[in-house]
């Protein structure tokens, strides 16, 4: 156990959530210490029983190298659960609406890479049902084995985790989907389904990026997923087998997520293993768990070697999304500078969803970001095979990221903008109508006013008859 | 008593015809080329632009677009930002030219421990983005300002400073790569 926990509190795709600690407080193992901010954002949670030392920024393994608030835990080396941590006995016995709450409260993300809360894929709308649930058990990218380790020994846990999951969707067809050099997962799995007749397991090719959701359906059913499409909109619901075995201790064990497999590998490490890591515990713990770095190490990833982020100090957390910690040598990674397209068109033909990476590379390269919709940017998922097998070493992706996030920048000042106005016209609106009851105000007064000044004669008139009756009258 | 109600009424009536007929005639044609930039404009009227509100920024913009005049600078526009540039450009039809103070995006922010407490800047900032009340320090939130600088005018205390929009993981963009290295440059 590291000496250190650093929980961000910016770990999934949404709103960031909101430290719900003081600093000094003492906390248990599972207990919440970021909640969840609106609908799509996922809560985090304490890895282990200690002291919150403080709340400070750090890093974390996020391309730009920049930080984010963070709890920063002491573990206090008794690693007590917290008493909040209570499964549910009987899950198929309970309305799904508890089974949801359960998994949206632990802060249950796709593990698979994507980091979207679970819950809220959990709760598909009513007009769109979920007629087929893939499990993903194909891994996200080669070097990364958590996936499979997870099903050759956790096999009996997925499986009652899909079976709370087809109860809770609903649906009545499940497919686990795993690619065919995984023999020993294969194995475990059809072993643990033989009880469900409803679940079967499929061996696909091994193949980059099997794991990819296109290609994911692709494979089963022969389909294509529309462009601007999402899989929901065919009845299909995708989620990777770490995520189901979250769902299953979130539900039956009443755990949050605070921890995840994670593969640790690539020849720079001394002890390769896949390690049940709990999130928060910063990458150099890790690593010196697995023997510490071999000499020479050129390039440290979080994440798969295609999609991964490299970072550049040790310091940063494992955090949800982390599937990977690779240590890189000299002789697997590729440094040369980029050169000129020579249109050789490698990349089209690799594609796994036929763009035309080319293409898109060039409108990046002079910023014609409004062309962008006509090559479809938005559907590329940063596979990274076209800067694979591009000859010229083009950073093809990086050119696709750069776009997307321009636009995507551009599209949040145009909100911006058109919420500014919204608040002006609003204050304006207000002004008004305040002038308005002012004004209204100043008339009652001058009226009151007046009617006092004729009350206040009438009342002398009183008055002198009074003191001519004799005596004054009090008040 | 009758005598003062036709009177009035007479008075109501001439009046009332001579402004519906000023009103025909000198109608002003508002400009629909300014009207169409104005509804770009995000109308705070701060102006920072240098002109008297965004209707008279947008106005000589139009004017200086369709007639061909001297040229107005479409980059004036603070709280707008590129965004609003390139809406003005793409209405304007010309190209779109770099914010006119190269620092970037701004923000308000409040010196808390200086702050007295005096609402003046609550009242003029335009969108409603400072709260506080009397005798309290306010603050500015940040996701709400527009980078106007209203408020740094009526501060009666100067605790309000402008500083750059800091950058976090949630509005970071990917850098453009470098591009080919070319081998013939000597």
């Amino acid at each position: 156990m590291p000496k250190r926990f650093y929980v961000p509190m910016f770990q999934h795709i949404g709103e960031p959530c909101r430290p719900c600690v003081v600093v000094g407080q003492k906390v248990l193992k599972g207990e919440e210490v970021g909640r969840a901010e609106g609908r799509i954002s996922a809560a985090t949670h304490a890895p282990t029983s200690g002291t919150v030392v403080s709340i400070e920024e750090h890093v974390i393994g996020h391309p730009s190298y920049l930080t984010v608030p963070t709890v920063v835990i002491d573990p206090d080396g008794q690693d007590q659960w917290a008493d909040s941590v209570r499964g549910l006995v009987n899950p198929l016995s309970v309305s799904p609406s508890v089974i949801q709450e359960k998994i949206r409260a632990a802060g249950v993300v796709g593990l698979g890479g994507a980091v979207f809360p679970a819950a809220v894929k959990m709760s598909p709308p009513k007009d769109k049902p979920v007629k087929l649930l893939l499990i993903n058990g194909s891994e996200c990218e080669p070097y990364l084995t958590c996936d499979s380790q997870l099903m050759v020994e956790r096999a009996q846990e997925i499986v009652a985790g899909i079976d709370i999951m087809m109860y809770t969707l609903p649906t009545n067809q499940c497919v686990i989907v795993i690619e065919d050099n995984k023999p020993d997962s294969i194995r475990a799995m059809s072993q643990a389904v033989q009880p469900f007749p409803k679940m079967r397991v499929q061996a696909v090719p091994t193949r980059y990026p099997q794991g990819a959701r296109q290609n994911l359906i692709e494979s089963i059913t022969g389909q294509e997923v529309p462009s601007g499409t999402l899989e929901a909109d065919m009845g299909i619901l995708i989620h990777n087998v770490a995520t189901t075995f979250a769902i299953y201790e979130a539900v039956v064990l009443g755990r949050p997520l605070i921890s995840r497999v994670v593969t640790v590998s690539g020849r720079g490490i001394v002890r390769p293993a896949n390690v049940q890591c709990l999130i928060g515990t910063p990458v150099q713990d890790v690593i010196a768990h697995c023997g510490g770095l071999n000499p020479g190490v050129r390039q440290l990833i979080l994440g798969g070697p295609l999609m991964g982020r490299a970072i550049k100090t040790m310091e940063v957390p494992v955090v949800k999304r982390t599937s990977g910690i690779l240590a890189l040598l000299q002789e697997e990674i590729v440094e040369r500078p980029e050169g000129p397209c020579i249109r050789c068109g490698r990349c089209v033909q690799v594609c796994p969803i036929r763009l035309i990476p080319c293409e898109i590379a060039w409108r990046a390269k002079s910023d014609q970001m409004d062309r962008m919709a006509e090559v479809h940017l938005m559907d590329c998922m940063e596979c990274g095979c076209c800067t694979y097998t591009c000859p010229s070493n083009i950073p093809l992706v990086h050119y696709f990221r750069h776009a997307k996030s321009v636009i995507l920048a551009d599209r949040l000042a145009q909100d911006k903008l058109r919420q500014d106005k919204a608040r002006i016209q609003a204050k304006e609106a207000r002004m008004e109508r305040e002038k308005a009851e002012k004004d209204r105000q100043k008339e009652a007064m001058k009226a009151a006013s007046a009617a006092r000044k004729s009350a206040a004669e009438t009342g002398k008139g009183a008055l002198s008859e009074a003191v001519q009756q004799g005596g004054l009258p009090k008040s | 008593m009758i005598d003062a109600v036709l009177s009035m009424s007479g008075l109501a009536l001439v009046a009332g015809i001579g402004l519906g007929v000023a009103a025909k005639k000198f109608y002003v044609q508002s400009d629909p080329l300014a009207d169409k930039v104005m509804a770009v404009l995000p109308a705070s009227n701060c102006g920072n632009c240098g002109y008297p509100g965004c209707r008279a920024y947008a106005e000589a913009m139009a004017t200086a677009a369709a007639e061909g005049g001297r040229p107005v600078a479409i980059n004036r526009c603070l709280p707008g930002g590129a965004a609003t540039i390139q809406a003005i450009a793409d209405v304007l039809g010309v190209d779109p030219v770099a914010v006119a103070d190269a620092i970037g995006p701004q923000m308000a922010v409040v010196a808390e421990i200086q702050c007295i407490g005096c609402t003046a800047c609550i009242k003029k900032c335009p969108v409603d983005a400072i709260v506080g009340a009397n005798k309290q320090a306010h603050t500015v939130i940040a996701d709400w300002c527009t980078g106007c600088k209203a408020c740094i005018v009526a501060c009666p205390v100067d605790c309000i400073v402008m500083v750059p929009v800091p950058q976090t993981p949630y509005n970071w963009k990917w850098d453009k790569p470098a591009g080919p290295h070319d081998r013939f440059v000597s």
